[in-house]
């Protein structure tokens, strides 16, 4: 067989299709979900940033709302075009699973179908309004947008925690007979996934804003600027870090009620007992564990605060329905709980200089860890849903359905994975250039106000002023 | 309750076709509009009328789709198998053609903004043209009800074609319907006869084209072409009318009311099918309405669920059509916190110059009580 021959076969192998369509929900989601995470909360960032604008008149929040929205309208167009990628992968990529559940899990996609449109209108007039509607008219259209996004967030986790814990429905013979659509909505694990991922959108775009205007600050661009722009990000993110990890923990306990094969993935329970350690690293291949930390009793502390505590193993299920690479939803676990503690460090850092000293802190450490927070926020979230999603195999649908009987029966699958990544990463560095461009141009200008500024030396005080506005008071 | 559900999911295929399709029409006219030097003012008209609205009018086919899968969770999976080629590529079309428009604006070099507007106007044909051939699968019954594999021969019937291109015109005829209407209202004479002149000739190969679609009907799939000039015989009539009418206000000069009427013949035509295959759901199969999958629960609930959106986004969208009708949404900066100044030298100035007017005070006003009353709702639901 030519290489093109066995291509095309194993394209056309209909066999084949499970894996990668697995590889295609996953590149697609996590590709969308970090523009989810901004088109959620970057509209309330920019609110707060007019809202500091309009009621302090400040002139320098006020051109950061301004310049954030231009940017949110790139960030909400590649949002939109990705999340419809999904909605046709929902059919395209598991027929059987819509066949089966779309009388379910359509309910909660139907309300963030609601949301969307909301989001939408509010965005179109909010982003397009600046020059015409008045300064607080113009304010005021833009919550909407906060709030749909919020709960447009949660409908889509209705439906991935439905699939962890799916409920709120009567089978009869392979019939949907009844369905609740409130217990389908507030299932069980949606209690903890919904504020979990609400809290990582604020984190993600919070500590994103921020860490561009510590990386400008890192290379000396310290004014009042980037000084305001790092706030106004970093102070929401770093007060929302303990609340999610809270939730965080919350979660873990109830995934090790719910889904204890998850659970034992995550924390290398290989066998179910008591005076279960802890494993922080380590990669588990053929029943060893190499390399990381062992924590004598603390895994049984955290599921039940006492050693005693029984905490149930994967050898509770037959191989066949253990998830794969149990060693990739370990670390995936710890990475999201490291990230996320120093995400926590960076921000009690800052409170405990701002306490001490009112300012914040100095130190170029600092600095550095602003300028990476926001990528340590995506890659917490990443890894968390590489835990929920690896985690939950081999099933779709929890318990119900497995993963390869939801895919797809045609072939093809790896022709369609091919082009989506290369369309996708032509999109991402489509995206990321836009956006540098804006920034560079934004630059122009700023250089360009300084200079006409400084030539306007009939009005020496005014520019006295600017100069020392210019800088951050210390 | 699955037939009110039928109708509903056929009324938001209706907006998506009306709204959405001239957007994607928009695009046509934009590949059509010659080199940079020549194309600008139209390109200028049609960016500027599209870019505050496409993407909500893009979340109608969000809607579409989601009611699909929840009312009818068999036939979706149905078609969703056998017609996954076509389906990909107007998923594509759609991807590129938001990409492409969103990028077009924000790029200042000649060169690059040329590319990205390329990709939005040839994509802008894609989507329209499979969807047509997905359409005319359905309706002659080419999506078996346990579709396994996908099918190349389901859509690729001369039927199906004709419908595709059917499509691309209709989405063409809407656009330039639309256009001209928007080019009287900024009183532009220019352009107003320039997308006059284009919605004539879409209108002349649109109805061309359902014709034809008609003939190869009634020689391939006699059943089909029966119903449509039985049951459905008014609404072909009424889908006639309207284009006739069309033409006729076209050159009588009322552009405006032309875009009513536009709207209105491209619904009858939607309603036509919808009614022609009603109540069976897969043509040549035993997928009707009501044995589609989901249980009555479900679409109470989706029932609700749409009343709710009547309620919350139907103001909503008339805030967002008023606003954009009384050119109070632009794109770009300037104003009262300008912060760019002049943005690069390549780029053509999109809209003849206007000064700066500071926000009136009634129409902001206007629209700071609309968004209390819309927030209050909100709160009090
Ligand atoms: C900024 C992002 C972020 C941060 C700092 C954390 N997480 Fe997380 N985590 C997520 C972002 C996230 C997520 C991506 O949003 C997930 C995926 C599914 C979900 O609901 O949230 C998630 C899932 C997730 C799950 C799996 C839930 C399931 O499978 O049903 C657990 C057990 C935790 N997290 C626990 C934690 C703990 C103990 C943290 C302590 C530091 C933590 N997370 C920090
Ligand atoms: C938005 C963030 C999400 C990310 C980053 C994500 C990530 C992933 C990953 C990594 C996989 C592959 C699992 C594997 O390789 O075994 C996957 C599969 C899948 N995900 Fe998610 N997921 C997300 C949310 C959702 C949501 C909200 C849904 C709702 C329908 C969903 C539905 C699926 C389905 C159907 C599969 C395929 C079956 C499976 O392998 O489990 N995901 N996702
Ligand atoms: C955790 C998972 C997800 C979250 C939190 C999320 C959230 C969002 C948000 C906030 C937007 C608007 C983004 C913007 O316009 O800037 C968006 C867009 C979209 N998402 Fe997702 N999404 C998730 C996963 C999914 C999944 C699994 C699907 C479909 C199966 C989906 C479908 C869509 C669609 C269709 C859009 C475009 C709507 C539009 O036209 O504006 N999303 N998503």
């Amino acid at each position: 067989m030519t290489p093109v021959q066995a291509v095309t076969a194993l394209a056309a192998s209909p066999l084949s299709a499970e894996v990668p369509a697995r590889a295609q929900m996953a590149t697609t989601l996590g590709f969308h979900i970090i523009l989810a995470c901004l088109g959620i909360a970057l509209p309330t960032i920019v609110l707060i940033a007019e809202f500091v604008g309009l009621r302090r008149s400040n002139p320098v929040a006020m051109k950061l709302a301004r310049r954030w929205s231009q940017a949110m309208g790139v960030l909400v167009a590649v949002g939109a075009v990705t999340g419809t990628v999904l909605s046709f992968e929902m059919g395209l990529l598991w027929p059987t699973l819509m066949r089966q559940y779309g009388e379910v899990l359509g309910l909660p996609f139907g309300i963030e179908g609601l949301f969307f449109f909301l989001e939408a209108i509010f965005t179109a007039i909010y982003l397009y309004g600046w020059r015409r509607l008045s300064g607080w008219a113009h304010w005021w259209s833009g919550v909407p947008i906060a709030i749909s996004g919020i709960f447009g967030a949660m409908s889509v986790i209705a439906v991935n925690s439905w699939m962890n814990q799916p409920g709120g429905f009567t089978e009869r013979g392979g019939r949907i007979v009844s369905v609740n659509p409130w217990q389908v909505y507030f299932n069980h694990a949606a209690t903890y996934e919904m504020p979990h991922m609400v809290l990582a959108a604020y984190m993600v775009t919070g500590f994103v804003v921020a860490g561009i205007y510590a990386a400008g600050i890192l290379r000396g661009r310290r004014d009042r600027y980037h000084y305001t722009g790092f706030a106004i990000g970093f102070v929401p993110a770093a007060i929302l870090t303990p609340f999610q990890i809270f939730i965080g923990d919350t979660a873990a306990r109830a995934v090790a009620q719910d889904q204890p094969v998850k659970f034992a993935a995550m924390e290398y329970v290989t066998q179910t007992s008591r005076k279960v350690p802890e494993w922080l690293g380590g990669v588990y291949v053929n029943g060893h564990i190499y390399g990381g930390l062992k924590i004598p009793y603390m895994d049984s502390l955290l599921v039940g605060f006492s050693p005693n505590t029984e905490v149930i193993g994967w050898d509770s299920v037959p191989a066949a329905e253990r998830p794969p690479v149990v060693w990739l939803i370990h670390l995936c676990f710890d990475v999201m709980v490291g990230l996320g503690f120093l995400l926590l460090l960076a921000g009690l850092w800052a409170a405990y200089t701002w306490w001490r000293k009112r300012r914040l802190p100095s130190q170029r450490l600092f600095w550095l860890l602003g300028a990476v927070s926001g990528l340590a926020a995506i890659g917490a979230m990443e890894c968390g849903w590489v835990v929920t999603e690896v985690g939950r195999q081999p099933w779709v649908v929890y318990r119900r359905l497995t993963t390869t009987d939801a895919a797809t029966t045609n072939g093809g699958v790896l022709t369609s994975l091919s082009l989506i990544i290369v369309v996708y990463a032509l999109l991402a560095v489509a995206t990321i250039l836009i956006l540098r461009m804006l920034a560079r141009r934004w630059r122009r200008s700023d250089l360009r106000e300084a200079t006409v500024l400084d030539g306007a030396a009939a009005r020496p005080q005014e520019q006295a002023a600017t100069r020392a506005g210019a800088r951050w008071p210390r | 309750m699955a037939t009110l559900i039928g109708a509903i999911l056929l009324a938001s295929i209706t907006l998506y076709a009306v709204l959405g399709g001239a957007d994607f029409g928009g695009g046509l006219w934009d590949l059509l509009a010659g080199t940079t030097a020549r194309g600008r003012m139209p390109r200028a008209l049609i960016d500027e009328s599209i870019t505050p609205v496409w993407e909500t009018n893009h979340v109608w086919l969000i809607f579409d789709l989601v009611i699909f899968w929840t009312a009818f969770p068999h036939a979706f999976a149905a078609v969703m198998t056998a017609l996954a080629l076509p389906l990909w590529l107007a998923l594509g079309g759609i991807v590129l053609r938001g990409a492409g428009f969103a990028f077009r604006k924000e790029i200042t070099r000649l060169s690059l903004q040329r590319a990205a507007g390329a990709t939005f106007a040839f994509s802008s044909l894609l989507t329209p043209f499979f969807m047509g051939t997905v359409i005319g699968a359905i309706a002659t019954g080419r999506v078996p009800a346990d579709a396994t594999h996908a099918s190349l021969s389901a859509w690729t019937s001369p039927t199906s074609v004709l419908i595709g291109f059917l499509f691309v015109s209709a989405c063409g005829y809407l656009a330039a319907v639309y256009l001209a209407g928007e080019a009287e209202r900024r009183s532009d004479r220019c352009l107003q006869t320039y997308f006059t002149r284009r919605a004539q000739a879409a209108a002349v190969v649109a109805g061309a084209l359902s014709l034809a679609a008609l003939v190869e009907l009634h020689g391939s799939n006699r059943a089909m072409f029966d119903r449509l000039t039985g049951r459905s015989l008014s609404l072909v009539i009424l889908a006639g009318v309207c284009g006739l009418g069309v033409l006729a206000l076209l050159a009588t000069g009322r552009r405006i009311v032309a875009r009513v009427v536009a709207a209105l013949g491209v619904a009858a035509v939607v309603w036509g099918w919808g009614v022609a295959q009603y109540p069976v759901l897969l043509p040549g199969t035993s997928v009707t309405l009501t044995n589609a999958g989901a249980p009555n629960s479900t679409l109470i609930a989706l029932v609700a669920l749409v009343v709710l959106v009547a309620v919350l986004v139907g103001p909503s969208l008339v805030l967002l059509f008023t606003l954009q009708g009384r050119r109070l949404l632009e794109a770009g900066e300037g104003g009262p916190w300008s912060v760019n100044g002049p943005t690069g030298q390549t780029q053509p100035p999109r809209t003849p110059l206007q000064p700066p007017r500071p926000a009136g005070k009634p129409p902001g006003l206007l629209a700071l009580v609309a968004v209390a009353a819309l927030v209050r709702r909100r709160q009090r639901r």
